[in-house]
């Protein structure tokens, strides 16, 4: 072959490999949606598309609020307070108009959840993968994402296991902000949080990329389309734990010593199909998206692997199970309960985001002691 | 090594999990709720990161 028909031929089998990445999705899908239901389709639908979105414009949350803590970069954070606050315009409404069909992330605030809120926040700089990065980063071929992804399963299948004892250390009430005067609040509240980041923001960093507001945007409709198809928000943690837990049922564990894996709810979906979970479909989504996009770029796959020290690869594994466990004691992680938690009203959103943000300056220091910073 | 390699790990945990549980919990379509929550007048039932067990 000439050095012309060897120039030919790259874009050709390109091509040939994008439209298959392309029609692999359409199929899965509507496989889906075939044999699983609608509903089911839509679901993988929405998380691939949370994928190729958060891996397509490089967004996230772990690395935005490192950024900020390091840099004082706010755009990212101001970024994902946009998308809080666009989908809270329409989710606060829908679930005052809709309280049966529709449930909120709405959870307590109490002494474990705070706790666990700043062990995410910890471990997830650790990593650099909060909920939804750890399933992207994976997806994407990241090694770090992919060690960490099972034992964050692992994780939150135990943080689930003991969750009623934790939650019985103190805990309040469920608190929501609802209908006007709870939306009001939310965006005021927004607003002045966004305010306080980008006072904080180093000049000249803190105008919004163009590239952040399309994903601000995008991921705002996928968060509200989310909430309207499967009835509840955007999850990332719930669904990992319930692979886990398949897992252990499957080599025959008994789960009955635990109050959530035998309350009726959890026996129900052990018993039915991973297809049929929602948050399980989005996981698979994200995963999913993050590889199309990962395979779809240019040289996306030919980036040699990273050698870190072992110190490193067992951190991970730390971090990792660490992020499954406490995100389960927190109501959830940067998208269960900060993203929607927040959106929906949930007071424990906010004191998530709180806790969280403090526990991402310990991560910080220790991400370096740990050898994820250097090579070998 | 490339990304290539984990990429691929990925893809092939993602199938053997999906084979397994299809194996053991096949799905059944006739027992599918109506496409949107939304409008659709049930209760909203799946299992969430915030929810206490039920």
């Amino acid at each position: 072959m000439s050095v012309s028909g060897v120039v030919q031929a790259k874009p050709a089998r390109q091509g040939l490999q994008r439209s298959g990445l392309l029609l692999g999705a359409l199929v899965a899908v509507a496989l889906v949606a075939l044999f699983v239901g609608l509903r089911y389709g839509l679901m993988l639908a929405i998380g691939i598309s949370f994928g190729v979105a958060l891996e397509g414009l490089r967004f996230g949350f772990a690395g935005p609020w490192r950024a900020m803590i390091l840099r004082r970069e706010p755009a990212g954070v101001l970024a994902q307070l946009l998308a809080i606050g666009l989908v809270s315009i329409a989710a606060i409404p829908l679930l005052s108009a809709s309280p049966g069909e529709l449930s909120g992330a709405q959870a307590p605030i109490g002494w474990a959840m705070i706790g666990g809120a700043f062990v995410f926040g910890a471990a997830m700089q650790v990593v650099l993968g909060c909920g939804s990065g750890t399933l992207v980063n994976a997806g994407s071929g990241n090694p770090v994402g992919l060690l960490a992804l099972p034992f964050f399963a692992l994780g939150s299948f135990a943080g689930a296991y003991g969750l009623v004892w934790w939650t019985d250390l103190g805990a309040l009430p469920i608190l929501t902000l609802r209908g006007g005067f709870g939306l009001t609040v939310t965006l005021v509240a927004l607003a002045l949080v966004a305010g306080l980041f980008w006072a904080l923001g180093k000049p000249g960093t803190r105008r919004l990329p163009a590239r952040y507001v399309v994903a601000a945007l995008i991921l705002a409709a996928l968060g509200i389309a989310n909430l309207l198809v499967a009835g509840q928000p955007w999850g990332v943690v719930y669904g990992l734990g319930l692979w886990a837990a398949k897992g252990a049922v499957a080599i025959g564990a008994d789960l009955s010593g635990s109050a959530f894996w035998s309350a009726p709810g959890s026996i129900e979906r052990l018993n039915a199909s991973l297809l049929t979970d929602y948050t399980s479909l989005t996981d698979l989504g994200l995963i999913a998206g993050a590889f199309g996009v990962a395979a779809w770029r240019n040289g996306g796959l030919a980036q040699p692997l990273p050698r870190y020290p072992a110190r490193a690869w067992v951190a991970t594994i730390i971090a990792g199970f660490l992020l499954g466990y406490s995100s389960r004691l927190a109501f959830g992680c940067n998208v269960g309960a900060f993203f929607s938690g927040i959106s929906t009203g949930s007071l424990h959103g906010w004191v998530w985001f709180a806790a969280a943000f403090a526990g991402a300056f310990v991560g910080i220091r220790i991400r370096p002691l740990v050898g994820l910073e250097t090579t070998t | 090594m490339t990304r290539r390699f984990t990429a691929t790990l990925m893809a092939v945990g993602v199938v053997a999990l999906l084979a397994l549980d299809l194996s053991r919990t096949p799905p059944n379509p006739y027992q599918a709720p109506p496409a949107f929550a939304f409008g659709s007048g049930l209760a909203a039932e799946g299992g969430f990161c915030g929810a206490l067990p039920n």
